[in-house]
């Protein structure tokens, strides 16, 4: 990456014209590869190093009314708004006006469907916060890391909504298509274009900063519990069958000491 | 024909006293650590009675199990694979800890350092789950020996599929033990309930296990386990259930419920059955059938042909041997004595039981009878439904004939043995009139009454040529793992990793235990030794000085005891205290 940042640098002044300046950069094209590092090195250290804490740590078992409502609808709203945003953010605007939905319609239909999704979102969430400060037992399995998770998740789901309904109900609208998105595939594309992101509105900054710290944590809470979703469930035989380990009893057999045959 | 071995037990409820020991030496060895405070891979259930969790039975509420659908097809009665995935989020089918218990403690620490008053200090129950004070309302074996059956006595599931009959009067009280452990099924529900197939079935002895680093916590096992064997462990998120003991079966010797069991009423064997006829068996259309279409799921190991096609599928030639001596075997099939619990649930269940004669006997003697009558206990067997019943509705799914057959079988036993035991010449029209021969009969009382220990644990070792290492071994250090003890990971003295309780990897349970049980044992209060450090030690005083450690350190800047050993104040809680004289 640090041979790349040059050349980044150079092809967005070069095409972008406006001047990202330091920080610009720093916000705009160091922390998203940084975050893409975490998130993906991340996992993988944490899949090889801790695959026994890689669970849902499900406390249901604690409490099952305010449960019942609030985890569907934070996780339903949730997979929604993911939907959402594949949407908005990698699929170019060119494409959907190809398909013949003109820019008013997927606003609207983003709007709505969004702000939808991210109340139930939220509502989800404060029924899950609030159980988990109430129910004694609960409470008394949240670890600190759970909770700083929670800042960072609450906080990235609130700014968005706020960006959205301070756009679009508030204000007149805001075409993230023309600025965010592009920057955000141009990520991908390993042509960071950070002047791109220069004038967009303060709230979708912010939610876009807090979207990137909540990935760079995602590794190391239990929001793992995302990547293993068991999709393979609707494939695989009913009854798994799975020859005795190697080494017997609860002993893994130390390194080197493999048997030989 | 594709030959598998299935490790199987059996279990003579008649000799079942109830004394839970086969449930505490299990916990002892298993569930004994956080999150598991609850969790009883063995327990013990009085019959009649709710059972553990309350009414688990009722499957019309945990929709445990599989059943047919419509077009006769085998389906998971709580629904298929979409359905589990769409009620991920919560599960409508997971039993609360209100339908197990709350898990709780007693706050001993009072009696010790309780403040001279006028009552005699308490211990109270304090919750496992929130620290708090609690109110102890029910636990595994609530309703031990019908306690309670007044009010709760028509909460059991199946007295109310025979209620029309029968009201707890208390005249007619019948009463018996049912121990249960893991089903081990053939057609387990629980892994077919697991999203991410963590749940998996040994293909050399089918004992089933959970799979630590591939269980995800999402719970669906609870549900699918018709039994409720699976339990949910709260703190680390991972379900667990009874490993048959894998590690001490392994090496060939029984597991622990049955190794201690007072009673002796355990038998471990191995079964060989068909895995090609599970499925076509497990979806036989009436419920009746289920108990003989899996018999015939078994595969008779002195069979040349079965053992030829043993041999193919590369089971070794001691566990074929190990099979047919098998107690199992011929409690199942030679003797027909034993039955499955809840065949109805379509699990294919291999802990199978040999169903109480005492209901009868006990109701025989009571009426002045001579109990060791073959007459007598036969016209009992006919005259007392319910127990008789009750007996159906758990082993053969509401046939009370087959019951019947194997009640008799168990009469008949007893007058021809008492015959023998007297010196009298012994009355070979007794097995006969039940089917069986002199002979057998006396083999079977050999099993059933003297009960061996070889005979009764037939257990071929497994085949790993590396025996130095087994578990239960220990020839080799046991906390020679990765990591080494203490290095972090689950519960080592609820130490948890950097992400949250109980990441890292898991340790050995052994090594677990040790830890929990050093910590229990050097902690003061056993919900949270949060107050350690401020504790005064007298475990070395002996009435002279004060040896290192015998009051806490001081912090920096508060005032104390000088450095000739007065007492420092006392802390806050403590100020009253006075020697008693």
């Amino acid at each position: 990456m640090t041979s790349l940042a040059p050349a980044v640098l150079a092809g967005a002044a070069a095409e972008g014209g406006g001047d990202p300046g330091v920080t610009g950069t720093l916000l705009w094209v160091v922390l998203p590869y940084l975050t893409i590092a975490v998130f993906v090195l991340g996992h993988i250290w944490r899949y090889r190093y801790d695959k026994f804490g890689w669970t849902t740590r499900s406390s249901q078992l604690y409490e099952r009314r305010l449960l019942r409502i609030g985890s569907p609808l934070f996780h339903f709203g949730i997979l929604l708004v993911a939907g959402g945003h594949v949407g908005g953010l990698l699929i170019p605007d060119s494409w959907t006006e190809a398909a013949g939905i003109s820019e008013d319609m997927y606003h609207i239909v983003a709007v709505v469907l969004g702000t939808t999704a991210g109340v139930c979102t939220l509502a989800g969430l404060a029924i899950l916060i609030y159980r988990r400060r109430t129910v004694g037992p609960v409470f008394l399995a949240t670890t600190r890391n759970d909770k700083m998770m929670y800042v960072v998740l609450g906080g990235t789901i609130v700014l968005g909504l706020a960006a959205t309904v301070a756009a679009n109900i508030i204000g007149d609208g805001y075409n993230y298509r023309e600025t965010i998105s592009p920057w955000f595939r141009s990520v991908f594309y390993l042509q960071p274009d950070p002047d791109l992101m220069t004038g967009v509105p303060i709230l979708f900054q912010l939610h876009a900063l807090s979207a990137l710290a909540l990935f760079c944590i995602w590794p190391f809470t239990r929001l793992v519990h995302m990547l293993t979703a068991p999709i393979g469930y609707l494939t695989r035989p009913y009854i798994v069958y799975r020859s005795r380990d190697e080494h017997m009893g609860m002993h893994e057999t130390p390194r080197g000491w493999e048997r030989v045959q | 024909m594709r030959v598998m071995a299935q490790m199987s037990m059996v279990m003579n409820l008649d000799k079942c006293i109830g004394c839970h020991t086969c449930s505490v030496t299990c916990k002892q060895a298993w569930t004994n650590r956080s999150g598991t405070e609850y969790v009883w891979f063995n327990n013990v259930e009085t019959r009649p009675g709710q059972g553990y969790p309350r009414q688990y039975e009722d499957q019309e509420r945990w929709r445990g199990g599989w059943t047919l659908n419509r077009r006769g097809r085998l389906v998971l009665k709580g629904g298929g694979r979409f359905r589990k995935l769409m009620t991920i989020f919560s599960n409508p089918k997971l039993p609360g800890i209100d339908d197990y218990y709350e898990p709780w403690t007693y706050d001993y620490e009072t009696l010790t350092n309780a403040p001279l008053q006028e009552h005699t200090p308490v211990a109270r129950p304090k919750s496992l789950l929130s620290g708090k004070d609690m109110k102890v309302s029910w636990s595994a074996n609530w309703d031990d020996n019908l306690g309670g059956s007044v009010e709760h006595g028509d909460k059991d599931v199946l007295l109310k599929e025979i209620s029309d009959k029968v009201k707890m009067e208390f005249d007619k009280t019948f009463m018996f033990y049912l121990p249960r452990i893991c089903e081990h099924c053939l057609n387990p529900a629980c892994a077919a309930s697991c999203p991410s197939g963590a749940i998996y079935k040994r293909t050399e002895d089918g004992i089933v296990l959970v799979d630590q680093d591939k269980c995800r916590g999402w719970r669906m096992c609870v549900s699918g386990c018709p039994y409720k064997k699976m339990y949910f462990n709260h703190r680390t998120g991972k379900a667990e259930k009874c490993t048959f003991c894998f590690p001490r079966i392994e090496v060939g010797i029984p597991t622990v419920c049955s190794e201690t069991c007072v009673g002796r009423l355990r038998y471990i064997g191995l079964m060989l059955y068909d895995a090609d006829k599970v499925l076509e068996a497990a979806a036989t259309p009436n419920d009746k059938d289920l108990y003989e279409a899996q018999r015939n799921v078994f595969l008779d190991p002195h069979d040349p042909e079965v053992i030829a096609a043993a041999q193919r599928e590369g089971i070794p030639q001691d566990w074929i041997e190990a099979a047919q001596r098998s107690p199992i075997y011929a409690l199942i099939n030679t003797y027909k004595v034993a039955l499955p619990l809840h065949p109805e649930y379509r699990t294919m269940p291999m802990v199978w039981y040999i169903p109480p004669l005492s209901p009868v006997v006990d109701v025989v003697r009571d009426t002045g009878y001579d109990a060791e009558d073959r007459g007598n206990l036969f016209a009992a067997i006919e005259a007392l439904r319910i127990p008789v019943e009750y007996l159906a509705e758990l082993f053969t799914a509401g046939d009370a004939a087959i019951v019947d057959g194997v009640l008799r079988r168990l009469a008949a036993m007893r007058s021809y043995m008492r015959d023998i035991n007297l010196g009298r010449d012994p009355d070979e029209t007794i097995p006969a009139g039940v089917g069986m021969t002199g002979e057998t009969m006396y083999d079977m009382y050999r099993l059933l009454a003297l009960a061996k220990y070889d005979e009764r644990y037939v257990i071929p070792t497994a085949h790993a040529e590396q025996a130095h290492s087994l578990e239960e071994l220990a020839t080799e250090c046991s906390l020679n793992y990765e990591g080494g003890p203490g290095m972090g990971g689950a519960g080592t003295g609820g130490g948890s990793g950097p992400f949250g309780e109980a990441s890292g990897r898991p340790n050995p349970i052994a090594v677990e235990n040790f830890h929990m049980l050093r910590d229990r044992q050097t902690a003061d209060n056993p919900v949270d030794p949060a107050d350690k450090h401020k504790r005064v030690n007298l475990l070395n005083w002996d009435g002279k000085g004060a040896p290192a450690g015998l009051f806490p350190e001081r912090k920096d800047g508060e005032s104390g005891a000088g450095p000739d050993g007065t007492n420092p104040p006392a802390p806050s809680g403590a100020a009253e205290t006075e020697p008693k004289p």
